[in-house]
Formats: structure tokens, sequence, C-alpha cells
């Protein structure tokens, strides 16, 4: 019995992990999703190219992880401005199909860069002395790192609700979300806002990525493979929506890591299902605004 | 010319629409050395045809197509491997009848939603067939694949040899006879209601179309046919791998589709020619790197040749009429 405790603790604790991940991740998507209409498939690709840069600025350059882990942030934020400007911006209200053509040709570009740069290998991550090692909890260890995910993910998370729900930008960004012309012609720049959003959430993307690359191992099939699981906790979790991604990500977190370890032989079999089932229940996601 | 085809246009067959297989009947004679190249184009050509009536003329947002094609594959590959059924239009319309039932049950649900929702289920719909193919070891293979398929001759008489030339020829057949059942349907008052659906769903159903009745019928033949491309796919090259399932292939499907041109039956056909020879090239010059020049390629297509190549082809042509008169 105690080991089936113990067991499920620790099933709880790495699923929470994993859902953290996911959510700093995806959140960024659900945002640049609800807001701009946009179908952005490539989203994977800033995660990828986050864990990309953290492992290679740990290994390559010695750089020390807080500032590595800065650098995934803005780097991939930076270039997400430049292709936000190249690319995205030209599709802004086109169809569905063409974003579609668009964010899968990103991903195809970034794979065969990922490829050209890193070889197909997964990228270890060389973590700083002290995150590796165990941290004692009432009588019990947790791995330091996971630990450490958890506590900084949910500073991001705090930070970023705090900026949407309190500040005049995350005003912005809800009204632009809620009636994008209404929002428009009382005077907000939403191209503006939709830029900076953007930068944001994949910024987010790239920390995200970065942040677990121990977990969700880095590879240049990463977009493809991972794309599956981002668009399921939008889309389970309502677009546009803060919170309902939040317990999207826990959601398939935990159940994802449970599966895997009680019922390995299912894969990740029930989590598709779970999506279907839940969307059938709730087409517009679990906090979706529309019916 | 070849303008967007469908009901109100007319239904005479236009000069332009013998070109395939005029170009198909060259390449029988005159390249032998690409018959399998060809092959593999003709059932993309049937696979993207099935698309593009659920995609193109009615409107239904997919990223999760390839779970046809692969269950046909698979029930075509299972069918020799594990039942020793290897007459080929047998199996054809074994898996035919499989991919159809899927489409039908999964239609059943992925209809009632739409945008984000129904690309999301479709997505997982493929997720989940592909995960059903990784672990049902005993059935498919997993990750191995499903190897010594082995095919009957077609009709007791034309065995499948190793130059691909009876490949070829019955992948151009079953091409034909799908072409001509989807251009049938296009043209149709159904296929009119299908593009109606596509255009205004509301008022379609404000003027008392059936719209999910419709939609249901439509998705189920796609299935069929998707069904159909995926089983001749497992008939050519003997073997069946967890590639023909999942998101990858469905996404490709699908830019092959939208290079060609969505919505205009032809761009099935100039998709895949153009998207598996640039592959087929790039592959052979850079096997690491070959997605790079497809995605180049497929912004450049975004960002320069909006409505795919035959959009493009279309302004052109518009262009010189103009300067003619």
């Amino acid at each position: 019995m105690d080991s089936f405790f113990a067991s499920l603790i620790s099933v709880a604790f790495h699923g929470l992990a994993y859902g953290m991940i996911l959510y700093v991740i995806s959140v960024g998507l659900s945002i640049t999703m609800g807001l701009m209409g946009f179908t952005n498939l490539a989203h994977g690709v800033f995660a990828m190219a986050g864990g990309y840069v953290l492992v290679t600025s740990l290994s390559k350059f010695n750089i020390p992880f807080p500032l590595a882990l800065f650098l995934s942030f803005s780097l991939i934020a930076l270039v997400s401005v430049v292709l936000e400007k190249l690319l995205y911006q030209r599709l802004y209200g086109a169809i569905e199909l063409e974003q579609v053509l668009l964010t899968i040709g990103i991903i195809y570009i970034g794979v065969a860069c990922a490829r050209l740069t890193f070889g197909t290998l997964q990228q270890p991550v060389v973590l700083p002395e002290y995150l590796r090692g165990q941290f004692s909890l009432l009588g019990r260890d947790f791995p330091a790192y996971r630990v450490f995910i958890i506590c900084f993910s949910s500073l991001i998370i705090g930070g970023l609700w705090f900026g949407v729900e309190r500040t005049i930008w995350g005003a912005m960004v809800r009204a632009s979300v809620d009636h994008g012309a209404m929002a428009q012609s009382i005077g907000i720049n939403t191209k503006r806002l939709f830029t900076i959003t953007f930068a944001l959430g994949s910024g987010m993307a790239g920390l995200g990525g970065a942040l677990g690359a121990d977990i969700v191992a880095i590879q240049p099939t990463y977009p493809l493979e991972q794309l599956v699981f981002f668009l399921i906790v939008v889309s389970v979790g309502g677009l546009g929506s803060l919170k309902g991604p939040f317990v999207a990500a826990l959601l398939i977190g935990v159940t994802d890591t449970a599966c895997k370890y009680w019922i390995p032989e299912l894969g990740s079999f029930f989590i598709y299902i779970a999506t279907i089932a839940l969307l059938l229940w709730r087409p517009a996601g679990l906090f979706g605004k529309r019916s | 010319m070849s303008q967007h085809i469908g009901y109100s246009a007319n239904a005479r067959l236009r000069w332009t629409e013998v070109l395939p297989w005029v170009f198909s009947a060259l390449v029988y004679y005159y390249l032998p050395e690409y018959l399998s190249l060809g092959a593999r184009v003709l059932i993309y050509i049937l696979f993207a045809l099935s698309l593009d009536l659920i995609v193109g003329y009615s409107g239904i947002i997919t990223l999760g197509h390839a779970a046809f094609f692969g269950v046909g594959a698979y029930t075509c590959g299972i069918l020799s491997v594990r039942f020793h059924l290897t007459d080929p239009v047998l199996s054809l319309f074994i898996s035919a009848l499989v991919s159809a039932v899927l489409g039908l049950v999964t239609g059943a649900i992925i209809l009632r939603t739409k945008r984000l929702t129904q690309l999301m289920l479709t997505l997982a719909i493929a997720a989940l067939c592909l995960e059903v193919a990784n672990k049902a070891t005993n059935i498919t293979g997993g990750a191995d694949g499903l190897s010594g398929v082995s095919i009957a001759p077609i009709a007791g008489l034309f065995n499948f040899d190793m130059f691909g030339k009876t490949a070829f020829l019955w992948c151009l057949l079953v091409l034909f006879v799908g072409w001509y059942l989807v251009r049938r349907v296009i043209f149709s008052p159904f296929g009119a209601s299908l593009t109606g659906i596509r255009e205004n769903n509301l008022r379609m159903q404000a003027i008392g179309a059936g719209v999910y009745g419709k939609l249901m019928y439509v998705y189920t033949f796609s299935a069929a046919l998707a069904g159909i491309a995926g089983a001749l796919l497992t008939q050519t090259n003997q073997f069946v791998g967890l590639n023909v399932l999942g998101f990858e292939p469905s996404g490709e499907l699908l830019v092959m589709l939208i290079l060609g041109g969505v919505g205009r039956m032809y761009g099935a056909f100039v998709g895949p020619i153009v998207f598996l020879i640039a592959q087929d090239f790039l592959a052979k010059q850079f096997p690491e790197y070959w997605t790079l020049g497809i995605g180049v390629l497929l912004l450049f297509v975004v960002l320069f040749a909006r409505g795919g190549i035959l959009g493009m082809v279309d302004r052109i042509l518009g262009l010189f009429k103009g300067s003619a008169k």
C-alpha cells in the first residue's frame, strides 16, 4: 500500500512538472490564436529553438544556467518578431488553409535547420551542480530539477496572469480578444499589440522548451511530434483563455504520466480518447468563451 | 480554362482535362525508370482528390485525412499477411469499406463541430489510429511495419512485375475510376449543395438543405477513396509502415493540395506532381535537408502565389487575355 502511495505521489509530481512545461509552451499559442485567429502550427519550432539555445549556451559557451534561460526567452522572442513582420503579418485574416500551409512550411524549414546545425541526435542537457540531485520534503526525495521547474513555472505563470489581468497592456489584450474591431476603433494599436503579444508568446514557448529540455527531448522532429499535445492543450482549454489551458495542461501532464507509468502498453491512447470526448462535450473547450 | 470547377460550370469535358492521361501515357512509354515514382504520384493524386472533395468543395477542415489512407493501407496489408487474401480488386473493395466505416463513425463526430475544434478532432483521430497501429504489434507489426505483403495477379492475368509496369497501369486505372466518380459528384446537384455549404452553412440550413447528412455522405465517400489510395500504396510497395498514419502524412497531403490549388479538382493533380518530384529530387541531392527546399517552396507559394499553382496559372492567363483585348 505504501509503495502504491509512493508511486501515486511520484506520478502526481512528475505529471505536475510536465504539465507546467506544457502550459508555459502552449499559453502563447492560446493567446495568439485567440487574439489573432491565426492557426499557428509552427509554435513547436519556437519551443525547440529555445531548447537548442539553452543546450548550446550551456555546453558550448559555458553560460550560467539562469542567463541561458533568459537568452532562450529573449532570442526566440526577437526572432519571432522578425518572422511576424516578414511572414505572419501578411496572413492575418487570410483563410485557415493558407495559414496552415505557411506554418507547415516554417516547420519544415525549422526541422531542416535543426538537422543541419545539430544533427539528428537528441541533445543532452548539462544541468548545473545545484540543480542536480534530490530535494527532500516530508521524508520523501524529489529530483531537484523538477522542483525547480514547478517553482519557476509558477512564478512565470503568476507574472503572466498579473500582466494580463491587472495591467493596461493586459486590458488591451483582453479587449482585442473579445472584439478586435471594436478595440481598434477606440484607438488601440492592435497591430503593435499583436507583434508584442506574439513575441511574448513565442518567447514563452522558447522558455518552456528550454525548461523542459530534460523532460521533452530536444531533437529535430520536436515540432512535429509535440504539436498534437500543444494543440490539445489549447483546444481543450479554450482559445484565448489563460485559465483553460492551465487546467488542460495539468490534466494532460498528470494523465499522460500516469498512463505511461501504469499502463505503458496503451501509450498516449487514453489522452486522445479523452480529448475527443472532452471536445464533444464542450466543443469550445473547458473555458472557451463561445459555445 | 481551369477556373473553379463545379455545378455552375459547363460539365463538358475540356481539352485540358485530357492532359493528365496523355501525360501518364507518355511517362509510361518514355520514362520507364520513373514508373515507381509515377505510381506514387498517381496514388497521391487519388488521395488528394479525396481531400479536395471535403476541404475544397465542402469546407471541412482536416489535419487527419491520413487516418483513412493509413487504415486502408493497413487493411490491405493485414488481409494479405494475416488472412492470405491477396486478390487486388477484392482487397481494394474491403479496404474502401473499412475506411468508409471509419469515415462514417468519425464523420458523425467531427461534422458536429467547426474550425479549431474540428481541426483538433481530426488530428486526435489520426493520432489515435497511429497509436493503435504502433501498439497493436501482433496485428500491425508495430514500428517494424508489415512486410511480406503478397498480391495476386490482377484478374488472374497481370502480375505485379519488378519494373512496376503493372503497378503503374493499375494505379492509373483506379485513379481514372476515382477521377470519374469525383467529377460526377462535383458536377451533380449534390456537389452544388456542398459548395453552398462551404460558402454559407447557415443559409443552406435556412433554405432547408440537410447540411449534416450531405456532409456525412461526402465525408464517408472521401474516406473510402482515401482508403483505396492507401490500399494501392500497400499493393505497389508490398509493405506498410507507420509513416502512412498520423499528422505528418496528413499535413503533407494538405500541403500538396494547397500547393496545387484548393477546390479546383485539378489542383489535386498538379500539387502531388510538383511536391513529390521536388521531394524526390531534393532527397537524392540532400538526403538530410530536403525539407528545407520544400519549406521554402511552401513559403513562396503562400506569399507570392495565393490559390496555389493553378491560381497563379489563372492569373498569368488572365494577364494575356487582358492584353489581347
